[in-house]
């Protein structure tokens, strides 16, 4: 790991930039910690989820009797217990929410959608009986034809999935169902002309496979139903204020009846926003007597049910002057929804194009509705997809200009001031400094030898995001502070927002307490997720300390019979002319100068500074077998200012590997009746350490002027540029352009064997 | 006067132009503004009293948390741009 910063004059930290132990590692290393699963409580029982065998059905009817009055049975539920809720977007904290598909989402209420779609539940003293009176809910369907193709979906002859969903255009409703749930456009400029002043135009189609987060922990959740109704929830979760809202709209129960308390969670990368197994947990809690009830996912259910992304169709142009400047693109994306409106398109279609300067274009984005499973957010959603493209393209164009990967997007790239081709103005960004660090990398600078050997480069964007965060602190007698935030640890952010109090506070890391705290205990705060924690929490732990460090100011003052704005407050000392005492010696006279200190804050900022990644990687193909191997992979990425470096790197390293495995290997297998057929680890290939090498990480240091300490968000972006920049490298290695994700050996001997004719 | 970017799929209401210079001195006002000039428009952008959940607001380069309510000055920029989804909920910059 390296890292190079760009500020004009750099700022000197006591704690940030530093790698102090962090807080929560002896309980995670010695298996302390608590997850979701490893809940027990008194009486607790334990759910099933039946769910459908198909991919598309009509209900006809479920019987639970035979499954109610099995030994053992305590509770059968099915979407009838749940509140018939109508077909409303609903606002809640964190975005919108349209209650009906939300509802048949976590039940299935007329229609299955997709193969694994949850249609009934149980609850019995013991997993093995809640299954076996599982199997004995008789449900009969009426089978009705699979949609199981981006495109075919989009045809005015194809089934339909929602009867009453019609196409919208901003505000425009079609006339007549349609599994297009959406249809958006960007547009700029004048693309005909553009092309028309281009030198070279180069054309394709793409198509990316629906893909898993790939989180080790499988969903799960536990809910006790009081009979005050008063109800509390442990789960896994990446937001537990989400949870809380979604649960209330969804059961129409007031949020004050719900506490949310979010234990440790194995993973997310955005699939753990949305709610599967809550709901049904409170309706079995409370239908079998008010019993704790919980239910643990299998791994084939989380793989068949819960939040995949999108997988896609994609057609792009672009053209470029023979000095290589880009005239002109064009572009449409189609993503699968999945079951449900909702796909990331909108994401693919700001990401496609963010990096350059364009000034001709015309992007086409369309969310469809397929018999999958609703899709979630994974990891900058939709990106990913876009970027095989553009930046499979741009190479494209790089190779038939015969000019260099990094210096035509030096060329083309965006620094402030200059427009997104969605509109706005970039304020100050580091995508330049990306690319200059790339070129001037080892990497880059030592040329790759060998036959069946490529190097490949590509680009990414994403916007990050701010949002709601909260922060609450008090300051203990033996000089430490307890910090109570409501952002769920995933990437290590109890440590990243710990180090902004105390770098505020002057102290060391190791004295500030941080936990996460549970929805009844701190403000309200969004869901880990847009990259926002580190960025947004730590902002809420900034106001903290500014808080704290007032109060405690005068609290000196009071010592020292002064006014407060006589005493001076650097790196953890009060002075006041030749008297000082630490921050500590304070904190033990706090009860003689009025009691306990406190704080809390809370913050929603706006500029979140969009972050960018500049990858090269080295590939060698196996022209017999297909069979691609890495060999070198650096990732380099503006992270504005890096609170915890290990961390910014593990979050590159982190979006490389699933980005491989999304170039690579993963995807899901359906059958030609849309039942899917690879859900295990074992047949769902995600990449493993002996599929990857080392991957250098270049931090790139360009403040984000939208923080106090210059953070960008740090999560998203890395995972955007690997499939484009594999593809590239095996271009380069054997002279085939895949369109196709993932590039599987099969694939790729294809390919090599149709350019044989 | 705040520059109001149109998005693409509502130029047919601006005679195809891509942005037009109107008076507000919040978000809202200036779609009301737009809706004097171009009968219709707000209709496309708002859901009654909020906007439309597809529908981003970005002021001089921010998204906005504070949408329909966000002050916008003489020299702000205001484009409305597709809100970033991304499954469950369709929520803006999430992952």
């Amino acid at each position: 790991m390296s890292t190079i910063s760009v500020e004009e004059q750099e700022k000197q930290y006591r704690v940030i930039g530093k790698t102090p132990l962090r807080h929560d590692g002896t309980d995670k290393v010695t298996g302390r910690a608590q997850y979701g699963a490893d809940i027990r409580l008194p009486g607790m029982l334990y759910g099933v989820v039946l769910r459908s065998p198909h991919a598309h059905a009509r209900i006809l009817f479920i019987d639970t009797s035979k499954a109610e009055a099995y030994p053992g049975v305590r509770a059968v539920v099915t979407a009838n217990d749940m509140p018939d809720v109508e077909s409303k977007i609903a606002e809640i904290g964190e975005g919108s929410i349209n209650l009906r598909h939300q509802s048949n989402n976590v039940l299935a209420k007329d229609k299955v959608l997709y193969f694994g779609h949850a249609v009934a539940a149980v609850a019995a003293v013991n997993i093995h009986v809640a299954e076996e009176a599982a199997a004995l809910i008789e449900v009969k369907y009426e089978l009705l034809p699979p949609v199981l193709d981006v495109r075919m979906a989009m045809k005015d002859d194809s089934a339909i999935l929602l009867n009453d969903l019609r196409t919208d255009e901003l505000g425009k409703k079609g006339d007549r169902p349609s599994n297009i749930a959406g249809h958006y456009q960007i547009q700029v400029g004048d693309i005909e002309k553009g092309f028309q002043a281009a030198s070279v135009i180069v054309e394709r189609e793409f198509f990316t496979s629906m893909v898993h987060q790939g989180y080790i922990e499988p969903q799960n959740a536990t809910a006790q139903h009081n009979p005050d109704g008063q109800i509390t929830i442990w789960c896994s979760t990446q937001g537990s204020f989400g949870v809380r809202e979604q649960t209330a709209e969804i059961l129409e129960i007031p949020i004050s009846k719900i506490r949310v308390i979010p234990m440790e969670i194995g993973g997310g990368f955005g699939g753990k926003v949305g709610v599967y197994l809550e709901p049904v947990a409170v309706l079995l809690s409370r239908k079998s007597g008010n019993r704790p009830v919980k239910i643990t996912m299998s791994r084939s259910d989380v793989l068949a049910a819960t939040g995949p992304t999108s997988g896609s169709y994609l057609k792009v142009k672009m053209g470029a002057s023979s000095d290589g400047k880009i005239t002109a693109v064009q572009a449409l994306l189609a993503y699968e929804a999945g079951a449900f409106p909702g796909s990331p398109v909108g994401g693919g279609m700001g990401v496609m194009f963010a990096p350059y300067n364009i000034e001709n274009a015309l992007v086409d984005g369309y969310d469809v509705l397929v018999n999958k499973p609703r899709t979630a957010a994974y990891r900058a959603p939709g990106g990913s997809n876009a970027a095989f493209a553009c930046e499979t393209l741009i190479d494209e164009l790089c190779q038939k200009l015969e000019m260099d990967p990094i210096a035509f997007r030096l060329l083309n790239g965006v620094k402030e001031g200059d427009r997104r081709v969605d509109g706005p103005v970039y304020q100050r960004i580091g995508f330049l400094e990306t690319l200059e660090a790339a070129q001037n990398s080892p990497h880059y600078q030592e040329p790759l030898k060998g036959p069946n050997r490529g190097r490949g480069v590509a680009s990414g964007f994403w916007y990050n995001y701010g949002g709601k965060s909260s922060a609450s602190a008090s300051v203990n007698s033996d000089g430490s502070v307890s910090l109570s935030t409501g952002s769920v640890d995933i990437g290590g952010t109890r440590t990243s927002i710990a180090m902004q109090l105390a770098e505020g506070l002057g102290i060391p890391a190791e004295s500030i307490r941080p936990m996460v705290a549970d929805t009844d205990a701190v403000g309200y705060t969004e869901g880990t997720y847009g990259s926002r924690t580190t960025f947004a929490t730590g902002w809420a732990a900034y106001e903290v300390s500014k808080l704290l460090k007032a109060t405690l100011l005068e609290r000196a003052a009071l010592i020292w019979e002064t006014a407060s704005d006589q005493i001076r407050y650097e790196d953890g000392v009060f002075a006041c002319g030749d008297k000082q005492m630490t921050f500590a010696e304070l904190a033990r006279r706090l009860d003689e100068t009025g009691g306990p200190v406190v704080a809390s804050a809370a913050v929603r900022p706006e500029q979140s500074g969009p972050a960018f990644a500049t990858h090269i990687v080295d590939v060698e193909v196996d022209p017999e077998t297909g069979k691609v191997q890495i060999l070198r992979y650096t990732a380099v990425q503006d992270a504005g200012k890096a609170i915890y470096p290990n961390y910014v790197e593990s979050q590159m390293q982190g979006g490389v590997a699933q980005g491989v495995g999304w170039a690579l290997n993963e995807e899901y297998l359906y059958d030609d009746q849309g039942r899917l057929v690879n859900a295990s680890w074992l047949d769902y290939r995600m990449p493993v350490t002996l599929d990857l090498p080392m991957i250098d990480s270049i931090i790139v240091e360009v403040p984000n002027p939208g923080h106090p300490y210059g953070v960008r968000g740090v999560g998203e972006v890395p995972i955007v540029p690997p499939p484009a920049a594999v593809a590239n490298a095996i271009y380069h290695a054997i002279g085939v352009r895949m369109n196709i994700l993932p590039m599987t050996p099969a694939r790729i001997v294809a390919e090599l064997q149709q350019q044989k004719g | 006067m705040p520059v109001v970017g149109i998005p693409s799929l509502l130029r047919d209401f601006t005679n195809g132009q891509r942005s037009v210079s109107v008076e507000g001195a919040t978000v809202r006002q200036v779609i009301e503004n737009l809706e004097k000039l171009y009968p219709g428009i707000q209709e496309r952008l708002c859901d009654g009293d909020r906007l439309r959940p597809s529908i981003a607001v970005i002021v001089d380069g921010n998204t906005s948390t504070l949408k329909l309510r966000h002050p916008v000055e003489e020299s702000s920029e205001v484009h409305f741009v597709i809100s970033i989804s991304g499954g469950t909920l369709e929520l803006l910059r999430k992952a």
